[in-house]
């Protein structure tokens, strides 16, 4: 549940970077997506479109503050995203460096805690911190995103560990694996985990065939996601074998 | 008077927020605004009167990771 709201899909795609508006349209529909992220920027030609395109999906938008960098512009992006978008929903994004894309905890939780007293239901960008992740819970935040690697990297989840310390330390709270998936692989994985969704955009937008690998995405989170609700095996580190003993040929 | 729009620097014949958006050619329900940084509500529009170097942004919904 996301803020009282079940999804099917677990998959939520972001809308940038794609060759075209038609290839983007296909590869929401191809995904099974049921949420896709947006951004607001300076309006300009093919903006009528655009909010057209996105319309049209049925999907439930998820508005992000990407590129701010204080919480004064994140409060105020959001608060504008409410108001175009008519949701309470915001993907809190707070930057702290131009070159790692990481987030800022400090501003993060600022803006967090203005943004929950007002009525938003946050959806903050955040590390595998833990404690920042305890500020931005007792902020008000009802879910967390996690990011996997840097934003647009594609390295995939690059502290496995930590994400699962989080998952056990958290075990109430959503949690989404958002930024830094390059393969559904790694979506899989992320689902495996137990987390409840992933959010991703330049592995689908970047892709030689986005609709195609859109499809590839959507199946792989869903085959985590039942993979971690049969219980995987637990791992041992010698081998054990799995054909019985009992009843074997002395030759 | 000038203000800034979007990064372009104009001397508005419009007083008001509001008058601004239209003069401007802006399709007035689909975007959101915001003077000196502050978020100020459709509704307020008509009331916000524009001063001498206001920094105006006007945002519609695009692309988003």
């Amino acid at each position: 549940m996301f803020y009282g709201v079940t999804l099917n899909s677990r998959l939520m795609l972001g809308t940038a970077q794609y060759p075209s508006p038609a290839i983007l349209q296909q590869a929401i529909a191809a995904s099974g997506a049921e949420v896709i992220t947006v951004s607001l920027r300076r309006e300009g030609r093919g903006g009528a479109d655009f909010r057209r395109l996105i319309a049209e999906t049925g999907c439930r938008i998820l508005p992000n503050t990407a590129g701010c960098h204080t919480a004064a512009e994140a409060v105020t992006t959001a608060q504008m995203a409410r108001e175009v978008f008519g949701t309470n929903w915001i993907k809190l994004e707070v930057i702290g460096h131009a070159d790692t894309l990481q987030p800022d905890p400090f501003a993060l939780v600022e803006a967090a805690r203005t943004l929950c007293a007002d009525g938003f239901e946050v959806f903050p960008y955040t590390t595998e911190d833990l404690i920042l992740g305890e500020k931005l819970v007792e902020a008000g935040c009802q879910v967390l995103m996690p990011w996997g690697a840097p934003i647009g990297s594609g390295q995939g989840l690059r502290n496995i560990e930590g994400l699962r310390s989080m998952r056990a330390h958290f075990p109430d709270i959503p949690l989404v694996v958002d930024a830094g998936i390059g393969a559904p692989s790694q979506a899989a994985q992320a689902m495996e985990l137990g987390y409840d969704a992933v959010l991703l955009n330049t592995a689908v937008a970047k892709a030689l065939d986005p609709v195609a690998m859109a499809g590839a995405f959507g199946q792989a989170v869903s085959a985590g996601q039942m993979a971690a609700e049969a219980g995987l095996m637990p791992r041992r580190d010698m081998a054990a074998a799995s054909t019985p003993i009992f009843g074997l040929a002395e030759l | 008077m000038r203000v800034e729009v979007n990064g372009e620097t104009m001397v508005p014949r419009a007083n008001t927020l509001a008058e601004l958006l239209l003069d401007c050619g802006f399709e007035t329900a689909a975007v959101a605004t915001a003077v000196n940084g502050q978020f100020v509500p459709r509704g307020a529009r008509v009331g916000h009167r524009l001063a001498d170097g206001d920094r105006i942004e006007v945002l519609s919904p695009m692309q988003g990771g």
